[in-house]
């Protein structure tokens, strides 16, 4: 129990009516990668700052590294990258990532960290003339200072292009490989989904899913999507199968796990009038539809 | 402990680099040399040196000038940051939020001292050069560049303070110019309606000196103007100075800049960034 390196129990924060965490508990290990999603409003950004100690909580405990937030051994291992960051633009990267590093305290070689992050060419340039995705990659660098056992990432994917993001999740799994317990908060449901190891959703302030993608599937129960494309007549094969005829050529079934491989016995029962068939299991993103949309009763 | 100075050192880096120093030395030079040549004229009638007059001018000129420049760098110190979404990522390093504002003023203490040097410095050379100069004048010269340097330190921690309550780094520009306006204008034309009320009554006498040097710009007047007898008789200001102890108003212009800093770092524990 006690070797999550970040814990929360019943985090909860309200602004004057609105109870914006509603009793959160959410732990992550050592090296583990953890998604948190959520629409905007819904408390990432406000867990988040709780977990910094920059705003302090109306209840439950939150757990840093066996500290409390916001004091200096939890802020010695933390990291944070804040969404859409920006920095004092008359300084270099060069000049920024030297203030962090003697912030953090850490020797740490600061050329190598910009080159890692590819900012190499643009070490010496002002801060002022660099793109959203450089400045991006900025806030990326100084996450790597110091080994941090904790790392909090504010979509760290917004404004970088999809190679940069490849980057980034390169980085993300060094850190995890390193031993640093990562937690994402995001909206780039795909990149999450093969990335991370447990996703974890809010809705205004409740935690409503936090389990592995697979788990989350099983729990849905959301249906497997079969796409037929009928060779001749489409009606037909849709009467047979009971399926939905979606345009010209296509049926559509829809089946529980369960029911997978039955439908699929049945169609391939039916010979020449279906002449291709796609799969889709359920995505992130109904995954996501399912659990952050869904009203409560 | 010297995380504050890596704060200090990269806040200098910033006040070089956006010609801050560089416009603001220049301002202090132009200022203090044409007041110092404007002023020249009752050198022979009064029968002090130049650089005495010159002091005097640049006592009235500092008065205004000083809380300015002060508030014109510190509005933004954490309003700017939080605006720019950089005071969450600096705040979750170690470094705690007295040390990050005392890294900052330090390092808007020195920029200020070096304007102030060099501007009440070139034009005091220039005054003592062209109609000499004493040990009571160079003195007051001395005192007059120290005394500034205090009540920039006193704006400064004043600035802060705003930029913490402020919502944004415009508000907290709007909230300086408001607080420089209070300060430095109304406060003294509210006192002088008062005492022109009064009519030399026990509010004149006896209540209106104390609360004229609780101002940090009359307690900088105050200083300058009761320390020197020559500096005195040139700004024509002496009763006011005369009717209090002499450690008034040097103890006013050391407290403000420990209550004010107090009540900046009072103001940025509350802030959420």
């Amino acid at each position: 129990m006690t070797d999550n390196v970040l814990q929360i129990e019943g985090a909860s924060k309200d602004r004057g009516n609105l109870r914006v965490l509603d009793a959160v508990s959410l732990s992550v290990a050592p090296g583990e990668r953890v998604a948190l999603l959520g629409h905007n409003g819904a408390g990432k950004s406000t867990l988040i700052k709780a977990i910094l100690g920059l705003i302090t909580l109306d209840g439950g405990r939150i757990d840093v590294a066996g500290a409390t937030p916001g004091s200096a051994p939890a802020r010695a291992a933390t990291a944070f990258l804040p969404e859409a960051v920006s920095f004092h633009p008359a300084l270099t990267g060069r000049e920024q990532m030297t203030l962090f590093s003697r912030l953090a305290g850490a020797r740490a070689d600061v050329s190598a960290l910009l080159e890692r992050v590819g900012l190499a060419d643009a070490l010496d340039r002002r801060i002022g003339t660099y793109s959203k995705g450089m400045r991006q990659r900025l806030g990326l660098a100084q996450v790597l200072l110091g080994r941090p056992r904790v790392a909090l990432l504010d979509e760290p994917t917004s404004g970088l292009d999809p190679i940069s993001r490849q980057d980034l999740y390169d980085i993300i799994d060094e850190l995890s490989g390193q031993g640093t317990a990562v937690l994402i908060a995001s909206h780039a449901l795909t990149e999450v989904e093969a990335r991370t190891d447990r996703i974890a959703i809010l809705r205004r302030g409740v935690l409503v899913a936090d389990d592995t993608l697979a788990g989350l599937s099983a729990r849905a129960g959301l249906p497997i999507r079969l796409r037929l494309r009928a060779s001749a007549d489409a009606d037909a094969v849709a009467a047979r199968t009971g399926g939905r005829r979606i345009n010209g050529a296509s049926v559509e079934i829809l089946c529980s796990p369960t029911e997978k491989m039955d439908a699929l016995r049945r169609v391939a029962a039916m010979g020449e009038a279906v002449a291709d068939i796609d799969i889709a299991p359920p995505r992130l993103e109904d995954l996501y539809r399912h659990y952050a949309q869904e009203v409560p009763q | 402990m010297t995380r504050f100075l890596a704060i200090t050192r990269t806040e200098m880096l910033i006040l070089r680099r956006n010609r801050w120093l560089v416009v603001t030395t220049l301002i202090m030079v132009l200022f203090a040399l044409a007041l110092t040549f404007a002023g020249s004229a009752p050198t022979g009638t009064l029968g002090v040196d130049m650089l005495t007059v010159s002091v005097a001018s640049m006592t009235t000129l500092s008065v205004y000038l000083a809380p300015l420049l002060a508030l014109m760098i510190s509005f933004d110190a954490i309003a700017g940051e939080a605006d720019r979404g950089s005071l969450a990522l600096v705040l979750s390093y170690p470094a705690g939020r007295g040390e990050v504002l005392l890294g900052k003023f330090t390092a808007q203490l020195m920029a200020l001292g070096f304007a102030m040097t060099v501007g009440f410095g070139s034009a005091g050379a220039v005054a003592a050069w062209s109609g000499g100069a004493g040990a009571d004048s160079l003195i007051a010269l001395a005192r007059l560049i120290c005394t500034s340097v205090l009540l920039g330190a006193v704006f400064l921690t004043l600035g802060y303070l705003l930029s913490a309550l402020a919502p944004s780094a415009t508000a907290a520009a709007g909230m300086a110019a408001g607080l420089w306006l209070v300060f430095v204008v109304l406060y003294d034309l509210g006192l002088l309606g008062a005492v022109v009320m009064d009519q030399g009554g026990a509010f004149t006498q006896s209540v209106f000196p104390w609360v004229m040097v609780a101002n940090p710009a009359d307690a900088f007047r105050v200083w300058n103007i009761a320390a020197s007898d020559g500096v005195a008789l040139s700004s024509g200001m002496v009763g006011a100075a005369r009717a209090l102890p002499d450690w008034a108003a040097p103890a006013s212009l050391l407290v403000w800049p420990v209550l004010g800093f107090a009540a900046a770092r009072a103001a940025f524990r509350r802030v959420e960034p």
